[in-house]
């Protein structure tokens, strides 16, 4: 492909420069460090749902940035997210059956 | 790159192919006839008859399983088979109809149609359409090979636990089952994503989402179930194998496993799985019922959202297939009304179909009665599909008769009579020339008798009582009066025999036609979608010149125009003479992707690597080898010339035109 | 950046088009990434029902290394950062800064398995073989699936750069690129998941 197309496409192809994908991964560091911290210290009854948030967190902070869908079109997130959405949907259902979520 | 320069005026044929090679070790398979031009071909309409021919086999082994099935419950103590063999058949009769039979064969229609239909040239991704076919293929023959190495898959097609184990199917037959179904399951996936981009990113100039005709609109939610269901099945079949091979206890009560987390898997998959299966056929009868009406269809919108709700509240229905499991009261009652609720779209639909046929002109070829046979069978079946959601009711009907009579109906009088209506509709499409229409009527009122006669009496046979699945039926338990099992059960195998005939009057049309049937013109129906707009059979290239599109029902609108003073229809031009004045301003230059061995070395691959898991670590290491080489060839071989290509015609004169790659 | 796209906006006559505009391959890749969703999904939910159901063998509390996992986490998510500067550099046309990048996340990247098999090794040592318990079978499907998927990344990773240094790219090489990098992402927010769910949550 010639350098002038290249170009062309460029335009529209957004992201992060690489000092934005560098800043992105000092956060993704960040949270994990914190999320390894539970494991030390006692979170009490935040535990759970503290862990849950940095996890939702970092997928999504992944999925949107370093995988570009932040910037992409909205298409890919819909086949995505779609999937997603039905894997939490099921499994969440299935799981609720064997009463998983209580005790 | 197989390319096409061909003056305007003469027959298309392929004039110029440059093999490049590939890794420079094997040249492309560039031969246009032979056997070798089927085994490595990239062109849709050549797989999509592959697909039909291996379909068509498996309709008939999986037929001749149920008329086993039928005689051996035709008198009381049968002895035509034993109760291992009885399970087999049972099994592998309904794994071929739903896996090798239903599924391939919409995904024939879908593979052939979706393209003409949106008008492009091939599939987004040709040579990932050839590995889908091949994989099948192996798929197949795996699931099958299980017959002649100790015995096929016996635990029923849902394969529950207990029965998968070891202790009650100790024969191999269950692993030949998860491997194959694995394998059919992977071209499946493959196929899906190939459909959908291509419904995404070939659509012909102006060719809207609002002005897709209704069959590719059905095709495309069922791609999308498929993306999303089959790897629910992966996973349950994964575990199974691991269970049954490596010592596993996923579904062992005894072991603390529980056997209902296959269920969860197996239906989660499986019920999107039934809307795999009945979709295409209300998408063809879509494009059929108009067609023979000679009327727009009724509320398109409608019929086109309702698809798509069913779809989606199919993925939360799927715990219905097992309200006498114990799932306690507030899972039966949400399942129970979700189920309910899905009845609303499909009862969109079959208004929609009346309305369209309401004040038509109808012409009762043999396509149309099997649609009209569609919205009758189905509406029955239905109907008792709605007695299942009411919880309590389905307990007294799970695994009997009834339910065999209800998904008979909805599949059988649903799909197959959709599947039929196809093949009278778009014969001539594939093959240029008309199936008998005396045939044809043979053909449906012996299957439409007979398919009544054999599931019809299952409903009584059910509610009275008599489990599926047993391989016998007493005399002594069999009852009296109206409502005997006897009586019931021998016009059911009458019944079949019946319902073999009309398929036999079909596969005779097929012959009678091929050797006598007359050619067809360009529109022998007055037909109203784009993949018309092209010769019978279509050329390797599919159009001429890529339409532009303006209206739903576009091949309609260029025949037709609207009498503004009497808001009638009046022709303005002939399908005929359409076709010829595409074939006469067709582009000078077409190029379409190169055949390629590696789809088929590919599919080989993982075949060998999934009896590996039979057989032993060698024959894994064989698949993989055989897999990744054949990856690296797929990846080496430039299906795409070089983007820079493009704009300077290439050295042979013509400008090169990116398919697609894949 | 697809070849699709670009052609589409050389106004071809001759009928060959995107109709989105939007590249193939990232369609397709993109809902195969959804449908494997539905995959690991599948795989995490079998292992949380049967996480506590420890007939024989060692409890997952008593093995689980939770610094050592840590560790290995922690070098997956940054062949994360290595994988997207290669996409960068791919995209900038830069071959050399693209195979260095495609370099380092397969270096990270066998990391990590190296990590997952010494892990596997230790377990079994303690106890857990794969049909020792439901926890075992679960946990290693689990977590071997996922291995498998790093593996294939890894071979991946290699042969684009292979590729690209041979000079033997078939498509348009900042858009493979960008494919192979899809694919590990994927793999690696798969293993965010995980971590949490799998490790740092107690059964």
């Amino acid at each position: 492909m010639s350098a002038a197309t290249e170009e062309k496409h460029d335009t529209h192809e957004h992201g992060l420069s690489d000092a934005g994908y560098i800043k992105i991964a000092l956060i993704l560091a960040a949270i994990t460090a914190l999320e390894v911290s539970t494991y030390y210290v006692d979170f009490g009854p935040l535990f759970m749902p503290s862990l849950m948030i940095m996890m939702v967190v970092k997928f999504v902070m992944v999925v949107s940035y370093f995988m570009h869908l932040k910037f992409d079109n909205r298409l890919f997130s819909f086949l995505f997210y779609t999937g997603l959405g039905l894997a939490l949907f099921c499994y969440i259902v299935a799981l609720a059956t064997f009463k998983f979520f209580i005790a | 790159m197989a390319i096409i320069e061909r003056p305007s005026s003469a027959p298309a044929v392929p004039a110029v192919a440059t093999p490049s090679s590939s890794l420079g070790a094997l040249k492309r398979p560039m031969m246009e006839t032979g056997w070798k031009s089927w085994l490595f071909t990239v062109d849709h309409k050549k797989i999509v008859i592959m697909y039909g021919v291996v379909a068509m086999f498996f309709f008939i082994v999986g037929g001749v399983e149920a008329l086993l099935i039928r005689l051996q419950l035709a008198l009381p103590d049968g002895k035509i088979l034993n109760a291992d063999v009885y399970n087999q058949m049972f099994t592998m009769h309904a794994t071929t109809m739903i896996f090798l039979f239903a599924m391939p064969m919409a995904a024939a229609f879908a593979n052939y149609f979706l393209p003409l239909q949106i008008g492009a040239r091939d599939v987004a991704f040709p040579r990932l359409n050839a590995l889908s076919l091949w994989l099948l293929v192996i798929g197949g023959i795996v699931l099958n090979l299980a017959w002649f190495l100790g015995g096929a898959a016996d635990g029923g097609w849902f394969m529950y636990a207990p029965n998968s184990g070891p202790v009650f199917s100790p024969s191999n037959g269950v692993d030949f089952w998860t491997i194959g179904l694995q394998i059919a399951g992977i071209a499946s996936l493959i196929g899906s994503i190939n459909l959908i981009v291509t419904v995404l990113n070939m659509r012909a100039p102006g060719m809207t989402f609002m002005k897709m005709p209704v069959f590719t609109w059905m095709i495309l939610v069922v791609q999308f179930l498929l993306v999303f269901s089959l790897p629910v099945i992966t996973v349950a079949l994964v575990l199974l194998m691991f269970q049954r091979e490596y010592g596993a206890t996923f579904f062992d009560a005894a072991a603390g496993g529980d056997p209902l987390l296959w269920q969860h898997l197996f239906w989660i998959f499986g019920h999107p799985e039934v809307y795999v299966l009945i979709l295409p056929g209300f998408g063809i009868i879509s494009e059929v019922l108009p067609t023979f009406s000679r009327k727009p269809l009724f509320g398109y919108p409608f019929v086109v959202f309702s698809g798509a709700s069913i779809g989606l509240v199919g993925f939360g229905v799927w715990a219905h297939h097992m309200f006498a499991t114990g799932l306690g009261p507030v899972s039966v009652a949400v399942f129970s009304i979700a189920t309910m609720a899905i009845a609303i779209p499909t009862g969109v639909k079959i208004f929609n179909w009346l309305l369209t046929m309401w004040g038509g002109k109808i012409w009762y070829t043999t396509a149309m009665k099997f649609a009209i046979g569609l919205v009758l069978l189905f509406t029955v079946g239905g109907l008792s599909g709605v007695t299942h959601s009411v919880a309590p009711s389905d307990t007294q009907q799970t695994d009997t008769y009834y339910i065999v009579a209800h998904f008979h109906y909805v599949l059988f009088g649903g799909m197959v009579f959709g599947l039929f209506a196809g093949f009278y509709d778009w014969w001539p499409k594939v093959f240029g020339r008309l199936l008998n229409e005396k045939l044809g009527s043979w053909n449906f009122w012996l299957m439409f008798f007979g398919m009544n006669l054999t599931f019809g009496p299952m409903h009584i046979l059910g509610l009275q009582g008599q489990p599926r699945r047993m391989y016998v039926w007493t005399e002594a338990r069999a009852g009296e009066g109206l409502f005997n099992l006897a009586f019931w059960n021998m016009v059911a195998s009458i019944g079949s025999f019946i319902l073999t005939a009309g398929v036999l009057a079909f596969l005779i049309n097929i012959v009678y036609t091929a050797k006598k049937g007359p050619k067809a013109g360009a529109d022998p129906w007055d037909a109203r979608t784009l993949e018309w707009l092209t010769t019978n059979p279509p050329k390797p290239h599919n159009f001429d010149r890529v339409p532009v599109v303006h209206h739903l029902d576009e091949f309609f609108h260029r025949k037709y125009e609207e009498d503004t003073a009497t808001h009638t229809m009046r022709r303005i031009a002939d399908g005929e003479d359409l076709v010829r004045a595409e074939e006469a301003a067709a582009d000078t230059d077409i190029h379409l992707p190169g055949p390629s061995y590696w789809p088929l070395m590919l599919a080989s691959g993982i075949g060998i690597l999934g009896l590996g898991t039979i057989y032993g670590v060698p024959v894994m290491v064989v698949g993989v080898v055989v897999l990744l080489l054949a990856s690296y060839g797929w990846v080496l071989e430039p299906s795409v010339p070089d983007a820079s290509e493009i704009d300077p015609p290439s050295p042979d004169g013509s400008t090169k035109e990116i398919a697609s790659l894949g | 950046m697809a070849d699709v796209a670009v052609h589409a906006d050389h106004g071809s006559g001759h009928g060959h088009h995107s109709s989105t505009g939007l590249s193939n391959n990232k369609l397709a890749m993109w809902l195969f990434l959804g449908s494997e969703c539905l995959l690991f999904g599948g795989l995490i939910s079998t292992y949380m029902l049967y996480r506590g159901r420890v007939s024989d063998g060692p409890h997952p509390s008593a093995i689980y290394d939770i610094p050592f996992t840590s560790v290995s986490s922690f070098v997956l998510l940054m062949s994360s950062l290595t994988m997207v500067l290669a996409v960068s550099s791919a995209q900038r046309n830069d071959d050399s800064k693209t195979n260095l990048w495609l370099t380092v996340t397969a270096l990270l990247g066998s990391t990590f398995i190296g990590g997952q098999v010494y892990e596997f090794t230790a377990f079994y040592r303690e106890g857990l073989g794969f049909s020792t318990s439901l926890f075992g079978s679960s946990f290693y499907t689990l977590t071997g699936f996922h291995g498998v998927h790093v593996s294939v990344g890894v071979i991946l990773l290699l042969s684009t750069m292979g590729i690209i240094r041979k000079n033997r790219i078939t498509g348009n090489k900042a858009e493979v690129v960008e494919m192979v990098g899809l694919y590990w992402h994927f793999v690696d927010i798969v293993w965010i998941v995980i971590f949490t769910l799998v490790y740092l949550i107690p059964a």
